[in-house]
């Protein structure tokens, strides 16, 4: 098969497509509440052992960057303050992405591949009824769930292995931490974290699920299907992430400015 | 009692690569059509654009005045409850066991009770031997097993149309004539129209009402049984007797070479056309013509030892 110019561009098209399609599926009844909440516990059981152990090193790298810096500047008591904003900001939405695209969309994509190459996504369309209702909208839905609950887990725990690490080893005075947590954050930070959260967990699921769907060829092809869509889903989480973090400077003034 | 599919004119490529062009042909109301062909040659994609799951470039599919290849979503939909569809490894939803999967187009397409689908799920279940195998689930039983359960899966709304993608990869000569038979016993009671695609020359040649054949990106031929078992077109000839001699190669056509190599050669003569398989009953089929008629109406003679009972052969 010859590979033309365009490609990429259908590609992202039907992609797009695809997500426009769920959206719309979303709010066909009846709702898959069974299907919805087996995923749900399917994506959460699969991610949060993953994601409690990355967020807190990725919580004491921080404490450790972030405290070295404000140290030189002579500024420790923001230290806690500025660990929390970069946490809830910007880190603990990564990470939580990372984690459910890496773990909970390569799964679904696996899941629905090997079900589009035993033609069972065929089967269920000949029986008049539309896998995108019956099984990617949950997908979809359970993700965003469990990305939301994540981050706000990863969150905790990383300003708690911020706290730790700032405290047992950079001698910070633990009131000081606490205390700053304010000085800077707001609780908007923590609302944007959970939307970006949300967006990225239907960005994965949404790729994760338009991959699976469009599986061929095969073991092999799943395979690929999996490996491209963890590839597609980060790239897109970046961009994503960039966009949202500068609409939200421009929406909500960082405090004090 | 059977519906009809009219194809006109149908071209499907993928990319620069066409499958096969201007496939133009009737599945008669009831009867029971074999699609044949060399592997490759699309005849999985052949069935998948009669219901719709490909699109094809050009050409339509008329099935009561719908035309599939050109409607919207939701007519589809509805047309497709006509249809009945035995994919090639039975496609069972593998989180289901068989009771399940089987019930499944019931509980989601009729307000029937719970008894009421378990009495037509039984039946079913029974008329395709897998009495005993309900609670097990896809990945737990055989190919042979799985494709049952996906016939009875095909049945339970009572389809119009049944469409099964090649019924005997993967089984055994014993099996696959026991689930040619249940076929015909299906035709024979509820009268619908059967297309079934295959390379089982076995099948090709005993079971079915007309055999049409897709080679080298057309329909190369499509007619009744003992028009394509008698003729003398090259092509069909060498793939319904399962000779080396002729157009087909090992990779799709032979090249000038390997022709000119067998111009001389003596073309083994036609081997006598088999006497169709008959329903349990032993009685025609309604659509079942009596054997021998179409070589008479059309004065055709043919091969010496026809339709009779030891030219049955592996059956």
């Amino acid at each position: 098969m010859t590979v033309s110019a365009t490609a990429p561009l259908k590609h992202a098209g039907s992609l797009f497509a695809f997500a426009l399609d769920t959206g719309r599926a979303t709010f066909r009844r009846p709702f898959q509440l069974k299907e919805f909440l087996q995923q749900a516990w399917f994506v959460a059981s699969v991610t949060i052992i993953p994601t409690a152990l990355v967020a807190i090193p990725f919580g004491a790298v921080i404490a450790l960057q972030v405290g070295g810096l404000i140290k030189q500047f002579g500024a420790q008591a923001f230290t806690g303050s500025a660990a929390v904003l970069a946490v809830v900001r910007e880190a603990s939405p990564i990470a939580t992405a990372l984690l459910i695209a890496g773990a909970g969309g390569s799964a679904i994509c696996a899941d629905l591949g090997s079900r589009k190459i035993r033609e069972e996504l065929d089967a269920m369309m000949v029986l008049g009824i539309d896998p995108i209702q019956r099984l990617v909208v949950p997908r979809v839905l359970a993700t965003m769930l469990v990305a939301f609950f994540l981050n706000g887990f990863v969150s905790v725990v990383g300003v708690m292995g911020g706290y730790v690490f700032n405290v047992v080893l950079q001698d910070g005075t633990p009131g000081s931490y606490i205390a700053s947590f304010t000085a800077l954050a707001h609780l908007p930070d923590l609302w944007q974290g959970q939307v970006k959260a949300l967006v990225f967990g239907f960005i994965a699921a949404v790729v994760a699920s338009y991959k699976g769907c469009n599986a061929g060829g095969g073991p092999k092809g799943v395979g690929d299907a999996v490996n491209q869509s963890v590839v597609i889903t980060f790239m897109l989480l970046f961009v994503a992430n960039f966009s949202m973090t500068a609409i939200y400077f421009q929406l909500v003034p960082p405090k004090g400015a | 009692m059977g519906v009809e599919v009219r194809v006109e004119g149908l071209t499907k490529s993928f990319g620069s690569q066409l499958i096969w062009g201007d496939v133009s042909l009737t599945l008669p109301a009831g009867e029971i059509c074999v699609m044949l062909g060399p592997s490759g040659t699309g005849k999985s994609v052949f069935l998948k654009t009669l219901i719709g799951l490909i699109k094809p470039d050009r050409g339509h599919v008329w099935i009561e005045g719908t035309d599939i290849a050109t409607c919207s979503e939701r007519e589809l939909y509805d047309v497709r409850r006509l249809f009945g569809v035995l994919f090639q490894d039975g496609a069972m939803f593998g989180s289901m066991n068989l009771y399940d999967n089987v019930a499944f187009p019931l509980r989601e397409h009729t307000k029937k009770s719970e008894s009421d689908i378990r009495s037509i799920v039984m039946e079913k279940m029974e008329m395709v031997g897998l009495v005993g195998a309900e609670r097990k689930l896809p990945g737990e039983i055989s190919g042979g097993m799985r494709k049952r359960a996906g016939l009875a899966r095909a049945l339970v709304l009572d389809p119009e149309i049944l469409l099964v993608d090649e019924p005997d990869s993967g089984l055994d000569p014993v099996r696959t004539s026991f689930l040619n038979q249940v076929m015909i016993d299906l035709n024979e009671a509820f009268g619908a129209t059967f297309l079934i695609v295959t390379h089982d020359i076995n099948t090709a040649r005993t079971v079915p009402d007309n055999i049409g054949m897709l080679y080298h990106r057309h329909l190369a031929m499509f007619g009744p049984r003992e028009m394509l078992l008698s003729s003398e077109e090259p092509v069909i000839r060498q793939f319904l007797n399962a000779q080396m001699i002729g157009p087909i190669g090992m990779s799709e056509e032979k090249d000038a070479d390997e022709l000119a190599r067998e111009i001389g050669q003596e073309l083994p003569p036609l081997p006598p056309i088999p006497i169709q398989q008959l329903p349990s009953s032993g009685m025609l089929r309604p659509t079942q013509r009596p054997p021998g008629e179409w070589c008479r109406e059309n004065g055709i003679v043919p091969p010496p030892g026809s339709f009779e009972a030891k030219a049955v052969g592996a059956r």
